[in-house]
């Protein structure tokens, strides 16, 4: 009779503490962000603090930049932290969010095969290096999946006095994530636009790669249009169901000093400089 | 609620006015997961119906339980199997065959072909076991036996067809891996959808997911009317 | 009187269990031979090996002055086909059924012989009938079509009527007699009925513990057996 009352206990005990989660005081602050936020290891590192000292938690949902977008326009989330500044502004343009907080950047480089068949190793401006890679029909591999990477190597297109998205046979437009399209780009010796840290981070793996545009680290790129800036914009409450209260304690506390310092520190122990540099208006006016 | 309304009036607009990258996806969704069908029922049939049919096969401990994980493979295992022998420093690296349509096919050929096999092993035997020594006495060769038994199993067979066919055109993650999601070359609907999503379009999304679904209905649709044609007969 | 078959010290065994055992058997062209005894006397072991589904343990069985290795050839499998007491049918019409014979053979199947048959099994009105709706004694009228279509020269039987009425039972047995007379065909057939083996047989044997006890004519197996356990079984009596 006991051994057929433990699966019932089991399942109980499954069912109660998976409630459990639910149940309490405990306040939950949805954020949207950036793959690249979250698998850097950033958030893990900094989010502790916060929900400590608010006696909250945090739900992240990572995704590219035009889903978290898309959720803070759904009301889906309280507050979202992503890197696109031009749909950063229109969001709240269009009254999605409430007002953009710059947070912090980090920066983009080209990188690409190391036998370099357009030869734009060096180039100081990505936009010459693009025009180059076009010209001689180089292999390029775009995320093509609306991200921020994707709008900033929109933007560089531009830049270089081309159409964004070309449809050429050597433009490749996979729809994938940084991680993915750095792979493809390493097996079939395609140029590509990466975030410095995704690809620092993955570097074991791509022998076939190295940095063409952008220097060995943040202080040797000389082309302003690669930085990467990241904005916190807390969802506009009118949506409905939206902790503004928690969003803004939220922002509030990303740019303070002290987040801005961990932020700083952060992976130089792991990549021998930062992923991230601190870039709030408190930290700079410190 | 709305979003989902929305999105879903939105997708019937998309599919009203099907433009040609949709339609390009739309075709080698159908290229990618037909050939890898076919060339998984022509090798599994034959030899799902000789391991049904074959009473003292040696190994079939090892062999049964073995099919049986195949039909239960996670399609991303595959395709990081089919991406690593593929890939550049992998064994068959030279055939170039990663980021392409046939890499696709043939990680889809090996998620279907053990789900055809184990299907088709399982269809043979739910025969009465007298049908085969009775066909035998008639003066049939071991192919005439086979073919016979088989055509019995014809209910069971045509459900193996429909779940490989079902598993390898709703998979997403293998050929994302193996395929790429390359824009008019490896893009399927699966991934599109992924992607679509990822991107924020639900509308497109939902659009491709109802695509994919009236692919699947249909296809379904008609290999139910040769089920039922056939059991009639 | 030619051979069919010619058996000589034929065994079949599984392990240390021998269950035919038959120094010497001859089974003559153009004559029904019954077998009877009780159940578990080898009697369908022996059909079988005489429709070559096995091969012998050990001995030597000759097939029309032949003698017939482990594998034997397509066309002597195909001169010899059984009926079994449950015939298993294909889920098709009555008519695909009865075809099927031909088809295996690489006959032409639209010959009429497959309308010929079904008209002699009073099966005319079923032809289109799916055969897993038959009744016993339908189902085993088209299990002796599907067979007899394809002219075999020898037709054997295993307890070709068990269980069915005496209408299918006179129907049958009626073909059976019919085939052998008009197209000489062999027979042999695997019966628990004594009187069916008395009705049909040109020669009775009785089978007991894979032995053959007794094989004689007809008549004289009925009316003067030789051996005590014959004469048991004859009587009705349980032989163990």
């Amino acid at each position: 009779m006991r051994t057929r009352i433990i699966p019932f206990v089991v399942i109980l005990l499954l069912a109660a503490s998976c409630a459990g989660e639910n149940s309490g005081e405990e306040r939950v602050l949805r954020l949207a962000t950036t793959t690249s936020t979250n698998d850097s290891g950033l958030l893990d590192a900094l989010l502790p603090a916060f929900e400590e000292e608010h006696n909250t938690r945090v739900d992240v949902v990572a995704v590219g930049t035009g889903q978290a977008i898309a959720l803070g326009e759904a009301g889906d989330a309280d507050v979202i932290l992503v890197h696109a500044r031009s749909r950063e502004e229109a969001f709240v343009a269009e009254g999605h969010g409430t007002a953009r907080s710059d947070v912090m950047y980090n920066d983009f480089v080209i990188v690409g095969p190391t036998d370099d068949p357009a030869s734009v190793d060096g180039a100081t401006l990505a936009s010459d290096a693009l025009a180059a890679i076009a010209a001689t029909g180089a292999t390029f591999a775009s995320r093509g999946d609306d991200s921020g990477t994707h709008s900033k190597e929109r933007s560089l297109w531009e830049a270089a006095g081309m159409e964004t998205d070309p449809d050429a046979d050597w433009y490749k437009s996979l729809g994938q994530g940084m991680g993915s399209t750095l792979n493809y780009a390493n097996e079939v010796g395609a140029y590509t636009l990466t975030d410095r840290g995704t690809f620092l981070a993955q570097g074991e793996s791509l022998q076939g790669l190295r940095v063409m545009v952008g220097g060995a680290s943040i202080d040797e790129n000389d082309d302003p249009a690669l930085l990467n800036p990241y904005g916190v914009i807390p969802v506009n409450p009118d949506k409905g169901g939206i902790d503004a209260e928690l969003a803004e304690a939220f922002v509030e506390w990303l740019t303070s000093i002290e987040t801005q310092a961990m932020i700083e520190t952060f992976g130089v122990e792991s990549f021998g400089q930062p992923l991230f540099y601190p870039d709030s208006e408190t930290w700079r006016s410190r | 609620m709305e979003t989902l309304g929305r999105a879903f009036a939105n997708a019937l607009g998309l599919l009203w006015n099907m433009d040609s990258a949709l339609i390009e996806t739309v075709v080698l969704t159908l290229q990618v997961t037909l050939v890898a069908l076919v060339i998984a029922l022509v090798i599994g049939i034959p030899i799902g119906a000789a391991i049904g049919l074959t009473r003292h096969l040696p190994g079939r401990w090892l062999i049964v339980p073995l099919i049986y994980t195949g039909m239960g493979l996670p399609p991303v295992t595959v395709g990081l199997f089919t991406y690593l022998v593929l890939s550049n420093q992998g064994p068959l690296g030279g055939l170039g065959w990663l980021f392409t349509p046939a890499g696709m096919i043939v990680a889809q050929t090996i998620i279907a072909f053990p789900l055809v096999v184990g299907l088709t092993m399982a269809a043979v035997q739910g025969v009465e076991p007298n049908l085969p020594v009775q066909m035998l006495s008639l003066g049939a060769t071991r192919r005439q036996v086979a073919t016979v038994t088989l055509l019995e199993a014809r209910v069971g067979v045509t459900a193996a067809v429909v779940a490989a066919y079902g598993a390898i055109i709703s998979e997403v993650g293998a050929v994302m891996l193996v395929g790429g999601n390359i824009e008019g070359e490896t893009r399927v609907l699966t991934t599109a959808i992924v992607l679509e999503t990822r991107r924020g379009n639900f509308a497109l999304a939902m659009a491709l997911g109802i695509i994919l679904l009236s692919l699947a209905f249909l296809t379904n649709f008609a290999f139910h009317r040769l089920q039922v044609h056939q059991g009639v007969r | 009187m030619t051979a069919a078959y010619q058996l000589t010290d034929v065994r079949h065994c599984y392990g240390d269990r021998c269950v035919v055992d038959i120094p010497t058997l001859e089974v003559h062209s153009g004559e029904i031979l019954g077998l009877v005894g009780p159940s578990g006397a080898g009697k369908s072991t022996l059909l079988r090996l005489l429709d070559f589904l096995e091969t012998p343990t050990q001995g030597r069985i000759t097939y029309a002055g032949t003698e017939i290795d482990s594998d034997a050839s397509l066309a002597v499998r195909r001169d010899v086909t059984t009926v079994f007491q449950r015939p298993m049918l294909l889920k098709r019409s009555v008519a695909a059924n009865v075809r099927i014979g031909r088809k295996l053979h690489g006959l032409d199947a639209k010959d009429g012989s497959t309308e010929r048959w079904l008209d002699r099994l009073g099966l005319t009105d079923l032809a289109d009938a799916p055969a897993r709706t038959l009744s016993a004694g339908e189902a085993q009228r088209v299990a002796f079509a599907r067979a007899l279509v394809v002219e075999p020269s020898v037709l054997l039987l295993d307890e070709p009527t068990g269980n069915l009425d005496p209408y299918n039972v006179g129907l049958l047995e009626e073909i059976v007699r019919s085939e052998n007379a008009e197209r000489g065909t062999t027979i042999v057939v695997v019966t628990h009925d004594v009187f069916q083996a008395r009705r049909l047989a040109d020669r009775t044997g009785l089978m007991v513990s894979g032995r053959m006890i007794e094989l004689a004519e007809t008549e004289a197996f009925f009316s003067a057996p030789q051996q005590p356990q014959t004469a048991a079984f004859v009587r009705g009596d349980l032989l163990i």
